[in-house]
């Protein structure tokens, strides 16, 4: 975990902002409140995870305390308080999934990237966790990597090493 | 070949678009609704019997009728598609596929509850899934079906799409409008139910996708002729999500009504047990209900065979029944251990509970430390009734139900299956190395002789 004072300010773009606009506009006035998880979703996208001085913009951004939007973020298992890698890859590891062998695939990811659950790579590059039901119980196993949250189905061993290999070459 | 009323034209190419789906018969119900009065849209849909279908089964024209709706205040449709409940997938394949089914249902709805802004609240990893939803909004807005003066009836709605956050309590529907708010997923005391104060403090009604796609067919075709499919107070058809160790998995749209040796086994519908191996157990309404022997699975304790249904599915009670749910029906093969799949769906459970109630935070915590030692040959006999134990503590005493769907799987796994976890404890090394197998969960219930 990275000491806050060691986290680097970040200045939102201009095209992100108007995203934000946007969002707001959803909901009546004075709810702006309700643009919080889409609005950290999209600032996830552009940084990767939510540092604690993202965070404070978007608090500023939506006049709210910092406070109300650590809560949120901490709540939330989408929302990523430390760097990740660039690619996250999340397996659903519940019991549909495991009754189809996702145990098995998430074992041979473990050993394919050399990293244990929720570490980065060396390069940079992956990161893997196990995560809770993601509704596709009839396709298992699955994984899904975000920002964009495509999703990979009925896994075996040759499709995950195929996406990996995909992957890095990209 | 039984009727389809939402997945009719799934292999249609091109139904995901708006032309498609309106070439397909379309946006009639909004086009009809919109002749209607909004009171008339709500008998059609009383008429109809249509359950809840995200779980809890309450009549939805019932949960319309309590909407308040007081003069000068807006109100509230809110489309539940937060759809995490283990083994359920149907709201993703719905969107994913005929996303327009829900857009209409969604325009049906909120004309009758009289709404002028709705939003249907998707998990978040179904990111998409919520680009398919925001274009076929688009689509829609375009044809004249959203925004202002909708073909010329002087309605006018918005319609938006929230993603969630990753959170399976936000299904419960006052976590959903806490998380709707921008807040945590803590679900809130009732009453006050949605219905009087709901998102924003506004009257709302939250409504689970199916449950809205299905009020297209019953305005089209009319409630009555909806109520005459299905069995008894179990109308119409379900979408059912097959899971597990089946050779067709997948999503199924079914009359109620439909025996459930049928469903597993005919080409129909799941073609049977994956790599001719044996039926064990099922979970038949989403991991929150009572898991089943494979024998009470297809037949009640006397014997008479069990249907897809309501009322057949909990036949018996927990002591030898189980519940609809949400639809999510997962299959176990000989090969699989219950004893795991508990740990498994206990561990699903601690980790998304809220933290509100203690007896769920806690409680929740501690199935799944006692399972997980049972499951890895560290258990004592004593932890089989520890954990029946913990789990009436939970059962009922908690803000929202997502205690009581983490005390049943472990409740009824005891119930069912307790020489298994038996011999988990007294077989340390041995349960390690191999699997209890089918034992004689499969043996058949002979039909019980009538007397009078």
């Amino acid at each position: 975990m990275l000491k806050v004072e060691e986290q680097q300010p970040v200045a939102f773009s201009l095209a992100l902002i108007e995203k934000f606009n946007e969002i707001v506009s959803r909901y009546p006035e004075g709810k702006q409140k309700s643009a919080l998880l889409p609005i950290l979703h999209e600032v996830q996208a552009e940084l990767g995870w939510l540092s604690v001085p993202a965070m404070d913009q978007v608090a500023a951004y939506l006049g709210l305390e910092n406070i109300e939007v650590y809560e949120v973020a901490s709540f939330y298992s989408m929302y990523f308080l430390s760097p990740q890698g660039k690619y996250v890859l999340e397996v659903c590891r519940t019991g549909p999934c495991c009754l189809v062998g996702a145990e098995k695939i998430m074992k041979h990811i473990e050993k394919t990237l050399g990293v244990k659950e929720k570490e980065v790579t060396p390069d940079g590059l992956f990161s893997w966790r196990g995560v809770e039901c993601l509704a596709a119980c009839g396709f298992g196993p699955v994984l899904q990597i975000g920002p964009e949250y495509t999703f990979y189905e009925n896994l075996d061993e040759q499709k995950v090493d195929q996406l990996i290999q995909d992957l890095r070459n990209k | 070949m039984a009727r389809k009323l939402l997945l009719e034209h799934i292999n249609v190419p091109g139904i995901h678009t708006y032309d498609v789906y309106r070439q397909k018969g379309g946006y009639r119900a909004v086009e009809k609704a919109l002749k209607m009065t909004p009171d008339e849209v709500v008998e059609e849909v009383k008429k109809s019997g249509l359950r809840g279908r995200g779980g809890a089964g309450f009549p939805t024209g019932m949960k319309w009728s309590f909407l308040a709706k007081p003069e000068g205040v807006p109100r509230y449709l809110v489309c539940n598609a937060d759809e995490s409940e283990p083994g359920t997938f149907k709201d993703r394949y719905l969107m994913t596929h005929i996303p327009h089914a829900l857009i209409e249902g969604m325009i049906v709805s909120s004309f009758a509850l009289g709404a002028k802004a709705s939003y249907i609240y998707v998990r978040g990893e179904m990111m998409p899934q919520i680009r398919i939803l925001e274009r076929a909004i688009a689509e829609a807005k375009n044809a004249g079906f959203l925004g202002k003066n909708i073909l010329g009836s002087g309605y006018d709605l918005e319609l938006y799409v929230q993603p969630g956050g990753g959170a399976y309590i936000c299904g419960e529907e006052t976590a959903l409008l806490e998380s709707l708010e921008g807040k945590r997923g803590n679900p809130r005391i009732k009453p006050p139910f949605p219905a009087i104060a709901g998102l924003y403090g506004r009257p709302t009604v939250v409504n689970n996708v199916e449950s809205i796609a299905a009020t297209v067919p019953i305005i089209n075709d009319g409630g009555e002729e909806y109520a005459k499919i299905g069995i008894g107070r179990s109308t119409g058809t379900k979408l059912i999500s097959a899971s597990g160790n089946l050779v067709k998995p997948g999503v199924y749209e079914i009359e109620l009504g439909l025996p459930v040796e049928e469903f597993i086994y005919s080409d129909e519908y799941c073609g049977g047990i994956a790599n001719g191996k044996r039926l064990k157990a099922t979970v038949a309404g989403g991991s929150s209900v009572p898991i089943l022997p494979a024998n009470l699975t297809l037949k009640y304790a006397n014997g008479e065979p069990r249907l897809m249904s309501y009322e057949s599915l909990s036949e018996g009670g927990f002591a030898t029944g189980t519940m609809m749910g949400s639809g999510g029906f997962i299959a176990f093969d000989e090969d699989q251990c219950i004893v795991r799949n508990t740990w498994n769906f206990a561990r699903f459970y601690s980790h998304e509970s809220c933290g509100q109630c203690s007896p769920c935070r806690e409680g929740t915590g501690w199935m799944e430390k006692v399972l997980h030692r049972i499951e890895h040959g560290q258990g004592k006999l004593s932890d089989i009734d520890l954990l029946v134990d913990v789990s009436k503590k939970i059962e009922g005493n908690t803000i929202c139900p997502l205690g009581d769907a983490a005390a049943w799987p472990v409740a009824s796994a005891i119930r069912h299956f307790r020489d298994e976890f038996e011999w988990h404890v007294k077989e340390p090394v041995k349960s390690q190395q191999q699997n209890y197998g089918l034992a004689n969960y499969a043996v058949p219930i002979a039909k019980a002789e009538v007397t009078i």
